[in-house]
């Protein structure tokens, strides 16, 4: 117990201080992450609506797909996207092996299919009710897509939150497409598996600490964003 | 300025529709002429709402012919109301703005008309609440605004007053003589007598899919042609 307190306290000590090598982790763990929500918003967004309201050959299987790819184990992701970036793979003559944009183009293969899935849910919703509305009004295809996550905004503020806290905790895919190489590509959950596994505690749990708090506190934000909003506009 | 092109009459020829092994149109035919305040009658079931989303364009028939003066299946110049209006995620003059836009009006000139539309309503002083936060006498007035804001020749209206309490039912039956004052075509479903009477020029009476009688409202409310109407307006009920 008490090599706990310890490093309890170092952890804390650590925090406290700001430490420069852990405040580049940390850095990095937001920027990867948030890059990739970034961009699988872009894909997601448009996909899920799409699917919500467009009737296409292929829609069933792609939602069945989506909805199973929710749970896709992000160190299979890695291995795909290694293959895909290794110097042997189609992408490798890109050489973004190692590189944090290698571990943004994993964190996107593995939330996209969350952030599409989901909104797809949300937005077939909303269709149900506004269908004929829109319809009546004039609205063709693409402009029902935009009006519905317009919308529906609020609802998915929750849903790129998942996707972001999806993406902040895992450790699988950037361990392996990243490298875990200290200063480049070393994230908050690469270095807690790391200084785990090394018997540095302190360190570890100071991580661990600040990624659930920034969890905790991006969720709060978004609650009471949503719950203003919703209030305000009904 | 050019003479807008006429929309009406729509004439519907055997028209039907059938889903799921039901017929809730039952070959009809009719012709909906200009001028008149045109109020479709009957008892839930009948098939009032079908028959105004086939007017409207919102259903296509599954049998026979629904055809404007103009060459297209859904000319632009109709709106309609629904009996719960959805109103988008914005303030209310953008609400009508929205239909504004789509309805290809230049952005110069939406905020403008959307301001008249909620004035002729009486909602100008809310024009930039939430539309979703409105009470539902609001909404459907706002719905109506939103609608009337297009000028459109022909409006079809479903039900409109069957959710709201009495006054606000009033409110909207003031604006819905507005809107026909105006010189719209007003097409409107109800299964309420009283605003029947009030409102109607000429009544259709809807059983089952079937038009039953088509006749001017004091005629209809005098001395009904069908026994089912007969029924209907003594409060009997119809399926006995």
């Amino acid at each position: 117990m008490p090599e706990i307190t310890q490093a309890l306290i170092a952890a804390a000590d650590l925090v406290a201080s700001g430490d420069s090598k852990l405040l580049a982790i940390i850095v990095l763990s937001l920027r990867v992450s948030l890059g990739a929500v970034f961009i699988a918003a872009l894909i997601g967004l448009p996909l899920g609506a799409a699917l919500a309201v467009g009737r296409f050959a292929g829609q069933l299987p792609l939602t069945v797909v989506l909805n199973a790819f929710m749970g896709l184990p992000p160190v299979v992701v890695g291995l795909f996207v290694y293959l895909l970036l290794s110097r042997a793979g189609p992408l490798g003559p890109l050489g973004l092996l190692f590189t944090p944009a290698a571990m943004v183009i994993a964190q996107v293969v593995l939330i996209t299919p969350i952030i599409a899935a989901l909104s797809r849910q949300i937005v077939a919703d909303a269709w149900h009710d506004y269908a004929e509305q829109l319809k009546s009004l004039g609205a063709g295809l693409t402009q029902s897509i935009r009006t519905l996550l317009w919308d529906t905004r609020f609802s998915l503020v929750t849903v790129l939150l998942a996707g972001l806290g999806r993406a902040l905790a895992e450790v699988g895919a950037v361990m392996i497409v990243g490298g875990n190489i200290d200063g480049v590509t070393r994230v908050m959950t690469t270095t807690i598996a790391l200084e785990t596994s090394k018997g540095d505690l302190p360190l570890a749990l100071a991580l661990g600490f600040i990624l659930i708090g920034l969890v905790l506190a991006l969720n709060t934000g978004a609650f009471l964003i949503r719950q203003t909003a919703q209030r305000r506009h009904g | 300025m050019a003479e807008p092109r006429r929309l009406l009459p729509l004439q519907m020829s055997e028209v039907s529709y059938r889903i799921n092994g039901r017929t809730l149109i039952d070959r009809i035919d009719l012709s909906i002429r200009t001028g008149t305040r045109t109020v479709i009658l009957g008892p839930n079931g009948a098939g009032k709402s079908v028959l105004m989303r086939l007017a409207h364009g919102l259903l296509e028939p599954t049998g026979g012919q629904i055809r404007w003066n103009v060459p297209e299946a859904r000319p632009r110049e109709q709106a309609m109301v629904f009996q719960r209006p959805v109103m988008l995620r914005r303030s209310a003059r953008a609400n009508i703005e929205y239909a504004l836009k789509l309805a290809g009006v230049p952005a110069g000139q939406r905020a403008e008309r959307a301001m008249a539309a909620l004035a002729r309503v009486g909602l100008e002083t809310i024009a930039h609440n939430p539309a979703r936060v409105l009470s539902g006498g609001e909404q459907q007035r706002l719905a109506l605004a939103r609608a009337w804001a297009l000028e459109p020749q022909v409006l079809f209206l479903d039900e409109p007053t069957a959710s709201l309490d009495p006054g606000a039912a009033r409110e909207v039956e003031a604006i819905i003589d507005a809107i026909h004052a105006a010189g719209t075509k007003i097409v409107m479903s109800t299964h309420n007598l009283g605003q029947a009477r009030r409102l109607a020029d000429e009544i259709l009476y809807l059983q089952a899919g079937r038009i039953e009688e088509s006749t001017a409202a004091a005629e209809f409310f005098r001395q009904p042609r069908s026994a089912h109407a007969a029924a209907f307006i003594e409060g009997e009920l119809p399926w006995r």
